[in-house]
């Protein structure tokens, strides 16, 4: 265990022991081009053949998934939302009848797409973002599972061994974005891999390579970073403000997700908490109170027995 | 429907009201193991107290007691796997990061000690060489679990405080306290009933103590926590906590008033008892109940963002969330005219 074993910045495949492990790999997962088509949610079920999660309509906008799950590693989240107040220079309908500009998410028309060119535009907008586990560099999950059965790989990556797994359910409260979660028939913890076995071999992970836009971007985490860096900088400047990255930063509570997002609402409107922190960060002043409570157990007995009269 | 009502009133956004974290999939095996453990954990010190002070019946019955509540802890714990068949596979490593490993150890090296312990109290029935080398043994087991005792009534605290289920991981400073209490008192009872009210001087004065240091932490931990102690407040998780205090508090008065009879003395000892019973269920459904509310992990966390962020020198987005200056969301900014449009 290093100095920042527990909390705090750090290389968690050298952390865990591992002598020139490869680069931490990781998905970028930029929801600003994501179109919502759930792609990256059926490759993950059919390359890792993820049992189905039943069929449900929750009239969660077009979200019948609900949320990551055990059955369930990628979930695709939409929220409608009635877009900005539109400042006076920009007119939203205008600018979107005539720039012809692609990412417009308005409304569908009931008309065949082209026919009426200048189709109403409502004042409203979509998110959509295609969650997964976020492979911390912390993970409360990793932290408390008692078989070993969770272990970190040498891609930095965090993953469960469903040999070893007996069901114990502890790492599910453990996680601070709910992501991993017990399949009632069968017993075990089951979340997202990020393919590893896939990555193992050099290939990309199922999702992001069925991702037709782009949105889920796998590769080496530094790289990544960089990356997202430079795409906030460009929306910035485009205008698109909101736009903010989520888990990206090695300094939060989870020392940095492996798979980070870049986000245009706060981070609670997409299911996510806005300042997770690994829970196993107060570890050692929670083993001290109980330390103290224990004592104060003892001394309470020897006072019982000794003190007073029978 | 509560819930419903209780949503718009903290001002806070979600995923449709859907959970953040994700509450505990552990059945109310696991409230009854707190329970049991704790019982076992008490009994051990009760047996050793008297053994070593003289008083037989408070060694018989702590040491019997231990042996039945760990028998049940075993059986709860293993009933509670998703895969029982698998429960040895937590005895593959030794892991300090994990409440749970190291908890099970605990109750291992607790078990072999309190079983002897136990055992030893049939001594007298057994033949030639196990009735003479078995009273030592006992003895030895005896003080041994009463030794890891504490370690076995504080621990499940650390158990549930070390996950992101807020109003658990939130109690972390006194939830130590409420399950060391309740496994005082709960030892006490057991002394309170087995025992003549001769014997059973220790067991009062030790349930008085227990109730003190579980009161003193359920107090803190139903009050101290701002928002995040409003789940052991309300609903089932209130009303049982609020039991266990009634009943703490007429099971510690009848220990005490009634030390001259022998039914009043029991009596107390079934309501310490059930106190404790009502009270590890209160916490354990408290917590799963601040999981399933999405406002019980946005709030907290966001009154922390902006603590940070008021803060000296902390700028914007030191916490995840770069691109949050000067502009808190679609309304927060102006140039831009759609979602996504430039
Ligand atoms: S997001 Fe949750 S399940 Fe995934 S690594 Fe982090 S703690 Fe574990
Ligand atoms: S359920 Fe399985 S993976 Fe999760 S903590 Fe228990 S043994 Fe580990």
């Amino acid at each position: 265990m290093g100095e920042n074993s527990l909390y705090g910045p750090l290389d968690p495949a050298a952390d865990a022991g591992y002598v020139d492990a490869p680069p931490r790999m990781g998905f970028f997962t930029d929801t600003s081009v994501c179109i919502g088509c759930k792609a990256c949610e059926v490759a993950c079920k059919e390359w890792n053949a993820v049992p189905d999660d039943g069929f449900d309509l929750l009239g969660h906008s077009y979200d019948n998934t609900g949320g990551l799950s055990a059955n369930s590693w990628r979930h695709v989240a939409f929220i409608e939302q009635p877009a900005k107040a539109v400042p006076e220079v920009i007119d939203v309908f205008e600018a979107a009848g005539t720039t012809a500009s692609p990412q417009f998410l308005g409304m569908p028309g009931k008309d065949l797409p082209g026919r009426t060119p200048d189709a109403p535009r409502t004042d409203f907008r979509w998110l959509m973002m295609s969650n997964v586990c976020k492979h911390c560099t912390h993970a409360g999950c990793l932290d408390v599972c008692p078989t070993g059965a969770l272990f970190r790989t040498e891609f930095g990556t965090v993953v469960v061994q469903e040999d070893i797994c007996n069901g114990c359910g502890y790492c599910i409260p453990a996680c601070p974005y709910g992501v991993i979660d017990q399949r009632k028939d069968d017993g075990r913890a089951w979340k997202c891999t990020m393919c590893y076995d896939r990555i193992g071999d050099g290939l990309t992970p199922a999702c992001a390579k069925a991702c037709p836009t782009q949105s889920i971007q796998y590769g080496e985490l530094d790289e990544l970073r960089g990356r997202a860096r430079h795409r906030v900088e460009k929306l910035h400047e485009q205008g698109v403000t909101e736009a903010r990255l989520y888990g990206h930063d090695p300094a939060d509570g989870v020392g940095g997700d492996g798979a980070f997002f870049l986000l245009l609402d706060e981070p609670e409107v997409y299911g996510l908490p806005p300042d997770p922190i690994v829970p196993t960060r107060e570890l050692p002043k929670m083993w001290k109170r109980a330390g103290l409570a224990g004592l104060a157990m003892a001394a309470a007995v020897v006072v019982s027995f000794l003190g007073g009269k029978p | 429907m509560k819930e419903r009502r209780m949503v718009p009133k903290a001002d806070f956004r979600s995923y449709y009201g859907r959970p953040i974290v994700r509450p505990p999939v552990w059945r109310h095996d696991i409230a009854a193991y707190l329970f049991t453990g704790g019982l076992a954990a008490g009994s051990a010190l009760l047996a050793a107290g008297g053994d070593a002070t003289g008083r037989p019946a408070l060694r018989r019955a702590g040491r019997t007691t231990a042996l039945g509540a760990l028998l049940a802890s075993g059986y709860f714990l293993v009933n509670d796997l998703g895969r029982p068949e698998r429960f040895h596979h937590m005895l593959r490593v030794a892991k300090p990061t994990s409440p749970m490993s190291v908890g099970t150890w605990i109750l291992s090296a607790f078990g072999a000690a309190a079983g002897v312990a136990a055992v030893a109290e049939a001594a007298p029935l057994l033949p030639g060489l196990a009735r003479r080398a078995l009273p030592p043994l006992g003895t030895a087991g005896q003080y041994g679990a009463a030794a890891l005792a504490p370690a076995l009534a504080t621990y499940t605290a650390v158990l549930l405080a070390d996950t992101a289920t807020p109003s658990w991981h939130a109690a972390y400073p006194e939830l130590p306290f409420v399950f060391a209490g309740s496994a005082l008192a709960s030892g006490a009872g057991v002394g309170l009933i087995a025992a003549p009210v001769e014997q059973a001087g220790p067991a009062r004065r030790m349930a008085v103590l227990g109730a003190a240091m579980e009161l003193y932490g359920a107090h803190r931990v139903e009050t101290g926590k701002g928002i995040l102690s409003e789940p052991y407040a309300q609903g089932r998780p209130g009303r049982l906590l609020r039991a266990g205090r009634a009943l703490t508090a007429a099971g510690v008065a009848g220990a005490v008033l009634g030390r001259r009879s022998r039914v009043v003395s029991a009596l107390s000892g079934l309501s310490l008892l059930t106190a404790s019973l009502a009270t590890r269920f209160g916490i354990f459904e408290g917590g799963v109940a601040s999981a399933k509310d999405p406002k019980y992990t946005v709030v907290p966390q966001r009154e922390r963002l902006a603590t940070q962020l008021a803060g000296p020198q902390s700028p914007a987005g030191s916490r995840g969330l770069t691109g949050l200056t000067g502009s808190t969301g679609p309304t927060g900014s102006t140039g831009s005219t759609g979602p996504l449009a430039s």
